[in-house]
């Protein structure tokens, strides 16, 4: 009993942690895109975490944990409508939290997914038919695919079993995924490519981005933590070594290489080095010991800063380099738990591969048909003149910083 | 009486109030302006690099009495320069009138 309470205790401080990352997404996807559409974003990110909580209530939690029964696919299985006060009230239902604390752990994860297509599609997508995208993908998408995996489902029943201990691929492909077909279908920002070349739209609050980043890596620590679903020393204190190792590791090699490429100390570079770090480790946070962590960070961040470069190349505008971070980091560290630590070995990254060709065609294609739809009946996009005067003006007749005046020197 | 006008840099903005306030010009407006001209700066943003021409400057409009004319403009001109090419303008134009608004008054002593 006394254990329980332990365990419990840490588990709902990560519940408060990864909570907090969506401060840190709001603040980072803001501070990296114009002022004029500041309000926007910052009404989708509450958005998501308002309704993603909602309906991870009403059917997410059971969708995604539906105790797959004998003889089933494990594709698809759901436990019906709202929480189980009944299983509740049983403290023996696990050893390392209560059904309350999973409920809500879970619920958090579950808004970050469509937190990370907010980003990319920002400065141009519609509100409405977004919300209704985050609607069908935080409600039925998310746990769906997590049910594959972490609810038993037929990429856990592998002989070999895909591994993804935080959601690499369950969460950060999940959403990355999603963002790069919803850029795709919504097209560049008006402005970004000239005459085929990638222009820059300088991001209008850099400190913020900056506090963004380093609030999502307190999150992480939640994340990550939190995801050995009970305190037991070892496994959490590892965890939460590999975890910053790796972003300590991301963030200096993007840094390196983008300054070597670039003749620049660019920021932003740096701050999406440690987000990569963080993606990458997250698949093995719990099999790696410090060596491997770093390799793992630092790989990821030489990926982001290459990745960012050719996704502008394919003319593919992700204002916050969500797809880079999110989807390319969340595919490395995937695989890297077939080459590192405690599982590395051939069968492994078999089934890793076979892990993230199941999202692949699962995220996207659900993804396309949601975006296909409305683009096709209410369409996605802005007019260009409110695009051009900002979304804040004509979505929600608001200014972000109306009355405030920055001064040079 | 004299509208002396100027455009200058940010960094100088301190220096020429100083050297302004040191010959008695204690009264003027100034805004933040940006203009296009020669001078293009280099920048990099996540890989992309571009430059503009966009210039930050800083405008100070001062209306003074005709004997004050040459020593404001010595003090901008004083304060305001680095060397470099970008240093600003001076504009002086005439002025016909001005009225206190509190008494209705006009004439060169309400400059003071």
């Amino acid at each position: 009993m006394e254990l329980l309470t332990i365990n419990n205790v840490w588990m709902m401080l990560c519940t408060a942690l990864v909570f907090f990352m969506h401060l840190g997404f709001s603040l980072l996807e803001i501070g990296l895109t114009r002022q004029k559409n500041t309000i926007n974003i910052l009404f989708k990110n509450i958005f998501i975490i308002t309704v993603g909580l909602l309906l991870y209530c009403l059917v997410g939690f059971n969708l995604m944990y539906p105790g797959f029964g004998e003889g089933s696919l494990g594709l698809f299985g759901f436990a019906g409508f709202g929480l189980d006060a009944v299983a509740a009230a049983d403290l023996a239902y696990n050893e390392g939290y209560t059904y309350w604390t999973d409920f809500l752990f879970q619920g958090m994860f579950a808004a970050t997914a469509a937190t990370i297509v907010s980003g990319a599609v920002a400065e141009r997508i519609k509100l409405v038919p977004f919300m209704i995208f985050v609607i069908i993908y935080v409600g039925l998408i998310y746990p769906i695919a997590g049910s594959w995996k972490w609810g038993g489902g037929f990429l856990d029943t592998l002989a070999t079993p895909f591994y993804d201990f935080a959601g690499s691929t369950l969460v950060h492909s999940v959403g990355g995924w999603a963002a790069l077909v919803a850029v795709w279908l919504l097209g560049a920002r008006i402005g970004k490519f000239k005459n085929g070349k990638p222009q820059a739209l300088p991001g209008h609050n850099i400190p913020l981005a900056t506090a963004g980043v380093l609030i999502l890596w307190l999150g992480w620590f939640g994340f990550n933590g939190g995801s050995v679903l009970s305190a037991e020393p070892g496994a959490t204190s590892l965890v939460l070594v590999t975890t910053c190792l790796a972003a300590a590791a991301g963030g200096a090699i993007a840094f390196l290489i983008s300054t070597l490429l670039y003749k620049n100390f660019d920021l932003t570079m740096f701050l999406n080095g440690i987000l990569g770090g963080l993606v990458g480790i997250t698949a093995g946070a719990d099999l790696m010991g410090p060596t491997d962590a770093i390799l793992i960070g630092g790989i990821a961040g030489a990926i982001i800063v290459f990745a960012v470069a050719i996704i502008d190349k394919m003319k593919l505008d992700d204002p916050v380099g969500a797809i880079a971070v999110h989807l390319v980091c969340g595919i490395w560290g995937t695989l890297a738990v077939g080459i590192f630590g405690a599982k590395a070995g051939g069968e492994q990254l078999i089934s890793q591969l076979i892990g993230i060709g199941s999202y692949a065609v699962l995220c996207t294609g659900s993804t396309f048909i949601i975006f296909y739809v409305l683009k096709k009946t209410i369409g996605i996009r802005v007019s260009e003149k409110e695009e051009l005067e900002g979304l804040d003006k004509h979505e929600h007749g608001m200014n972000a910083y109306s009355d405030f005046r920055l001064n040079e020197h | 009486m004299k509208k002396i006008e100027a455009i200058i840099r940010k960094s100088k903005f301190r220096t020429v109030k100083k050297a302004l306030h040191e010959v008695g010009v204690n009264f003027f407006s100034y805004w933040d302006v940006t203009g296009l001209g020669n001078e293009k700066e280099g920048h990099v943003y996540r890989g992309v690099s571009y430059s503009t021409s966009d210039i930050q400057r800083r405008y100070l409009s001062i209306v003074v009495n005709d004997d004050f004319e040459e020593i404001t403009i010595k003090a901008i001109l004083d304060a305001g320069a680095t060397g470099e090419v970008g240093d600003g303008k001076i504009f002086v134009s005439d002025i016909q009138e001005c009225y206190r608004i509190r008494t209705g008054e006009k004439g060169g002593k309400t400059l003071n």
